[in-house]
Formats: structure tokens, sequence, C-alpha cells
């Protein structure tokens, strides 16, 4: 629709009134007219004329209603104009309910302070419209250095725009089936965030989709963080080989010791390496013996003379130090495992984000290995929260500033915050203890159902892309009010492009079409907003090639 | 005369709160069914719907005879018995709608019903379409079912009808009157779809 349009046509915008319901039901409103029904959508929103505040409220379900049930059995012939303009509206009608989200007052004061959640309901009759342009602008404010814009509302040019302030105080999540957007969706949000520098981004990128430049699923190519912010991102690979075939310019090439790999690591990898509970007691008990070097030693020596040594302490069986062997022995197959590494690669990933470069870490061949992922993951992530946590603590002693906030981007993450492991690994740490730390998540999954509950509950903006398990659906809206309601929603959105979203960052739910990326006006923005501290470019990097 | 005056037909010979009797001037000269009459009951004028008509014998006691058995015509036997037109006449009930008062129409009971010997008046076009720009009275008209022989959903029909001539948007008036008769009868559907049937096409 014309935009100007748009606004002269805003008294034409009414759909009906209200005519019963509840704050947590929601609100029934009788169609004036049924031929808006199928004009109406869910998932869109409406504006309610209450005597003194205004609502806004999400269309949740639609139906049809009549006064008499006798008029199915001997329906009115509506193809006559005449019957079915009389009938239409007053004893056959349509029914929208709707979920109010928020409260636009009219006074001054709450002009001030924007939208409040909603606390009451409109009265009886209050006349219902289609929201128009200004009332969501008004919700989701205007795209500025602290307002990301995501992408409009269905059937409206209006921008949704996400609070960065909020959004990097908790951690977030994006999900949705396969082939539903997420990947866009994630490029999008950090390409917006670096752009900002409100927060440095680490992304344990799996399938090397937001370094460097990537083909979309319709074939085109499309650029990523690298190339649209150069001075501002820095790739890391684990396989410079790959990295090189698809001729991205890497930063820095990581190398992991076995000397770095604790016990922890293992045990997180359990289900994957397929070690039994004997076998994982078994590893911190060759940590114990051998000390940093367990793992090089364990894989290098026989396992007679390890049990030799161990018996000393322990009684071990030959088959339990077989298993692990054969189980551990997978790690060799991870080739940027080595005896010693030649560089630390935590050190050099945590300079690059304390002088506010964000860093993609790139899997190359390891792509779509879980192994890989999940160990280079949590074992850098481990290093680079202890970090955190001792500097976030010397700053609370005014010794030092307090570290940048750091979001950690993982795919693929109920693997590692799955009921089982998620109280082990420290991702599940991060999302439980929030923004303590200056360290959050965006957490990016396809199968949120099988994420830890209480990980879930913790995560502050959900965005969420089609999903149709209802497992799934349930556990990305759990304690979210009107969640019944959402649900409709969630599994109705189109298969492309359109996101449910809701939480910390947003006002209120609201389905948006997700802006385009990946052409060449999409980029243009890139650059217009400067981020809040300009000055990082050259300087900096000088600085970190001393 | 340049004032048009109002068309006198009837004389009110019975009245309550409700409605009232009159007796037409003319043996079947009746306003058509449903269709709106006044009469002046200072200060107000009460305004009325023709719901029922009726001619007969003057005499309640003489019931007329078959008359017309060697005539071809039915002039014929008026023509050769012009005494008559003297010894019938024609009724209507009326039922009230409304009432006048100082310009403004109200469109429920007046306070007094009509005086007998009250003039009744054909109402204009123009007091017609006046008249109905509110469709209060159709709840009025509804109140009287089960008063005349006549079903009300036909009264109804018809006093839409006659109402409708004097809108120009005459489809526009009748689907909004259609709307407001569906409001009042939304547990009714059979009754409503009678009355749509004989209103839509108009």
């Amino acid at each position: 629709m014309n935009k100007n349009m748009h606004y002269e046509e805003q008294e034409d915008l009414r759909l009906g009134i209200v005519t019963g319901g509840s704050l947590t039901r929601g609100l029934d409103v009788k169609l004036d007219n049924t031929d808006l029904i199928e004009d109406v959508s869910v998932g869109t929103y409406v504006t309610i004329a209450g005597e003194r505040h205004h609502f806004l409220g999400m269309i949740t379900d639609i139906s049809l209603e009549m006064v008499d049930p006798m008029l199915s059995i001997n329906p009115p012939d509506l193809s006559n104009p005449f019957l079915s303009r009389v009938l239409n509206g007053t004893i056959i009608y349509g029914k929208l309910h709707i979920l109010p989200q928020l409260t636009l007052s009219g006074s001054a004061a709450s002009l001030l302070e924007g939208p409040q959640q909603v606390k009451t309901i409109p009265s009886h009759f209050a006349m219902v419209r289609q929201a128009s342009e200004q009332d969501i602008a008004r919700a989701f404010g205007e795209e500025d250095e602290k307002h990301i814009y995501i992408g409009n509302p269905l059937d409206m040019e209006t921008k949704v725009c996400l609070d960065v302030s909020r959004l990097i105080e908790r951690s977030n999540g994006i999900f949705g089936k396969s082939g539903t957007g997420k990947t866009f969706l994630t490029r999008i949000l950090l390409a917006e965030m670096v752009q900002r520098g409100n927060a440095v981004n680490l992304i344990f990128d799996m399938h090397n989709e937001y370094g460097w430049m990537s083909t979309s699923e319709s074939g085109y190519e499309v650029k990523a963080l690298k190339q649209l912010f150069p001075s501002r991102v820095a790739v890391f690979t684990l396989d410079e080989q790959s990295s090189s075939r698809r001729g991205v310019s890497t930063d820095f090439v990581v190398e992991i010791g076995y000397d770095e790999i604790e016990p922890e690591d293992i045990s997180i990898l359990q289900e994957t390496l397929n070690i039994t509970d004997k076998g994982i007691e078994l590893v911190y008990e060759l940590h114990e013996h051998y000390g940093k070097k367990w793992l090089d030693r364990f894989l290098s020596q026989s396992v007679q003379e390890t049990q030799e040594e161990l018996e000393q302490r322990i009684e071990v069986h030959r088959g339990t130090l077989q298993a692990l062997r054969r189980s551990l022995s997978q790690l060799k197959r991870l080739h940027f495992l080595v005896s010693e590494a030649r560089q630390n690669s935590v050190a050099s990933l945590l300079a690059y984000l304390n002088r506010k470069m964000n860093v993609v870490l790139e899997f190359g061949r390891y792509r779509d290995n879980i192994l890989a992922y999940v160990l280079v993951a949590n074992m850098l992530t481990r290093r680079i929260h202890d970090s955190y946590v001792r500097r976030k603590e010397q700053a609370m002693g005014e010794s030092a500033d307090e570290p940048v906030p750091l979001i950690i981007t993982i795919e693929e993450a109920h693997k590692f915050l799955n009921s089982s492991v998620a109280s082990q690994t420290i991702f599940g740490t991060i999302a439980r203890e929030m923004r303590k730390y200056n360290v959050t998540l965006l957490v990016i999954d396809q199968r949120p159902g099988s994420i830890d509950e209480e990980v879930m509950s913790q995560i502050g903006t959900k965005m969420s892309c089609l999903l149709d398990n209802e497992k799934d659906i349930d556990s990305v809206l759990t304690g979210i009010h009107g969640k019944s309601d959402l649900k409709v929603v969630l599994s109705r959105l189109e298969t492309k492009q359109q996101a449910l979203i809701f939480g910390h960052a947003v006002p209120m739910p609201i389905v948006v079409r997700v802006k385009t990326y990946g052409t060449p006006d999409s980029y243009e923005h890139y650059g217009s907003i400067t981020p809040t501290r300009a000055k990082l470019e050259t300087e900096d990097i000088d600085d970190l090639w001393g | 005369m340049g004032i048009e005056m109002p068309l006198k037909v009837a004389e009110v010979i019975e009245a309550n709160t409700t409605e009232f009797t009159a007796q037409c001037y003319e043996l079947y000269q009746a306003p058509p069914f449903g269709s709106l009459v006044k009469t002046s009951t200072a200060p107000v004028e009460i305004y009325g719907i023709i719901y029922n008509t009726t001619t007969g014998s003057i005499d309640p006691g003489r019931r007329p005879l078959a008359r017309g058995k060697e005539e071809s015509k039915e002039e014929d036997i008026y023509r050769i018995h012009p005494q008559f037109s003297s010894l019938f006449r024609t009724e209507c009930n009326v039922l009230v709608v409304g009432y006048n008062e100082e310009g403004r129409i109200h469109h429920y009971l007046p306070p007094h019903p009509a005086h007998i010997h009250s003039f009744v008046y054909q109402c204009s076009d123009e007091e017609v379409y006046q008249f109905s720009q509110s469709l209060d009275f159709l709840s009025l008209i509804l109140a009287s079912q089960g008063k005349s022989p006549v079903p009300v959903e036909e009264l109804l029909a018809a006093s839409l009808r006659y109402a409708s001539r004097t809108h120009p948007e005459r489809g526009e008036f009748l689907i909004t009157a259609g709307r407001e008769l569906t409001l009042l009868l939304s547990k009714e559907v059979n009754c409503l779809s009678t009355i749509l049937k004989r209103i839509q096409g108009e």
C-alpha cells in the first residue's frame, strides 16, 4: 500500500468493536462487516481506542459467528447482494481474537515514557482499527544508533526496530526450521551489531557463512561481515587450506594443543565420542596422573603402558581403557589439534576482542563436524569467559575498565545446551548468569525443544522463524503472556523471511517480514550509521599488529 | 392556493394509546396498507400506520346481500342502487407509531391518545421521508404482534416499501432498514427472512 495513502485512509481502517474478553484471555472483537474477514490476517496489529488509552494488540485468531444456529440449517442466499449487505455484520459476523500488548496513552507524561505494557483493557464497544504506521513506529522506535531495523510488520512499511542496549543485555535466540531464513536473520543482526559497535561478537561459524562470501539457497552470492566491515571483523580459521581455497583473507589460523584440552572438554563430548561414564571417570584420573599432557601421553603410548602406570593409583580394566582410547582417537582426525600449539589461540582471540574487533571463527572442512564444533567452541569460550570474569571482577574493584560486552554466536545450540550437558558446558553457565560478566549468547538452533528448559527461560529476546514441531513451539514460547494465541501465529508464518520476535528487546511480540539482505542496495545501508566509538579503525589495528 | 393542503381522508371514531380506528369519508378510499397517516390532537400530531382496513354495513345487524346476478358489470350494481355508497362504510385501523410536538418528531407513543372526531390526514411524501429518517418505529410495529389479523411481517414489509418510495436512495434505505430489522429479529430468523424477501428487489 502506498504510504501516503495509508495515512489519509486511516479513518477508513476501522475493523469493528470490542465485545468482550479479558486481559489474560484476550479481547473479542466483532467485525463491522464480514467482507473484511479475508483482509485481516493473524499476526497483524490493531489499535483499540479506549476512553483514556489507546491499546495496541495482535490478531491471534479469526472466527465466523452467527447469532442463531438455525441459520446453519437454513443458510440465507448471500449471492443476493441485498441479503448479503443486510445480514453481514448483523446476524452473521466475523470475530477477531486480539491479544492486547501495549498501552499508548495520549497524555504528555506517557508520551515521554513511551508505550507501556498493557495492564488493563479497553471498555465495552471500544473502536478497533488496523494499526497505522505511526502506531507501530511509536511502539518500536525509529532506526538509529540505538535501534536495529530488522524488518517490517506484515502489510506495512513501518520499520520494526530492536533496542540494541536491551538486546546485548541478555542472551538471545534465533530459531526456526531448516531453510526458513535463520542464517539471513543472523547475518542481518550481526551486521547491524558490528556496525554499531556497542558490543563485540565472537561467532563460531560452523558452516563458513558469516565471515566471507557464501551462496544463498536461491543461488546468488551474498557478502558477509568481513567484506562489509573489513576493518572491524577478523576471520579466524581452523582450516587454512579451505579458507584460502574460498579466497577468504584470514587473520589467524587457530591451532589447539592437546595440552589445552581438559577433562571437562571431553565430558561434554561424552555422547558424541560415545564414552561410557566409567570412561569419563578415567579421563579425570588420567588428567590427575599425567597433568596437562594427559591426552598426548594417553594417545601416544600403548594401552598396556597406561594401565601399568595407572595401577599404582587405581584399578582399571583394560577393556575400559581400550574403549576410551578408541573414542579419543577420533580427535586425531582433527588436524587443528597439535601436540603443542605454536601460538596461544585464546590469547590472540582475546587481543582482537579487546580491541573491539569482531571475530568469526571458520571451521573450514570441519563444517558439520559436531565433534570439532563442540570441542572448539566450548574450549575457547570457557577460557574467554574466565578472562571476562576476571576482568569484570577487577572492574568491580575499580582497578580496570569494564570489558566490552561480548556476544558469542553458536549454532546447533542444542548440542551445548541440551538438558544433559547444559549444566556442564560453559554455555549453560553463560546463559544462566546472563549479563553479569558482560558475556551473552546468540543461540541459533533448529530444535529449540532440545535445549534445556532453564536455559530457554533465560533467553532475553527470541526470534523465531517457522516452527512446526509441537515441542519446539512450546519450548520457544515458554513463559510468554498469551502463549496459546502466539502458538497459532508462530505455526502460520511463511516459510521464508518471516519471523515472530518477542522478548526483552521489543516492546511486544511482532511478526516481521525480515528485511532483505544480499542485494547491492542492502549493503549500501551499512556504513550509514557510525559506531558509538568510531575511533577503533586504523589506530587500533596498527596496535594489533604492533 | 400556494400551500398544498394535507389530504383529509378520515375521522377518528375510536382511540386508545396504541392505536385508533378511523372512518373514511369515501367508501373504499382508505389510505394504502402500511402507509403513514396523522391526526391532529392539539398540541401534538399523532402519526400512525394503517394496519388493517375493513368495509362493511353501517348497521352491524344488517348484512349486505348479493345483488349482481342480473348485471354484467360490477359498477352497474352501484349505479342502479346509489344508496349503497351510504349504507356501507370503510374503516381503517391505525397503529400509533409516534408524534410530532412543536416540529420535533418522536418515534414513541404520545402522552395522550387521539380524540374522537379528530381528522385523519394522509402524510405527504416529505413527511414520510422525514418520519422515516429514524427506524425506531419498526420496534413499535413489532410490539403490535398478535393484535391485528394481519401478520406483523406483512405490515413491516409494507410500511418499509411505502416509506422507501420517498427516499432518493431507495436501495440504501431498504438495506439500512433490513439491518435494523435483522438486529430486532435476530432470534426469529424465519420471520426475518419472510420480511427480507418482501422488501428486496424494490
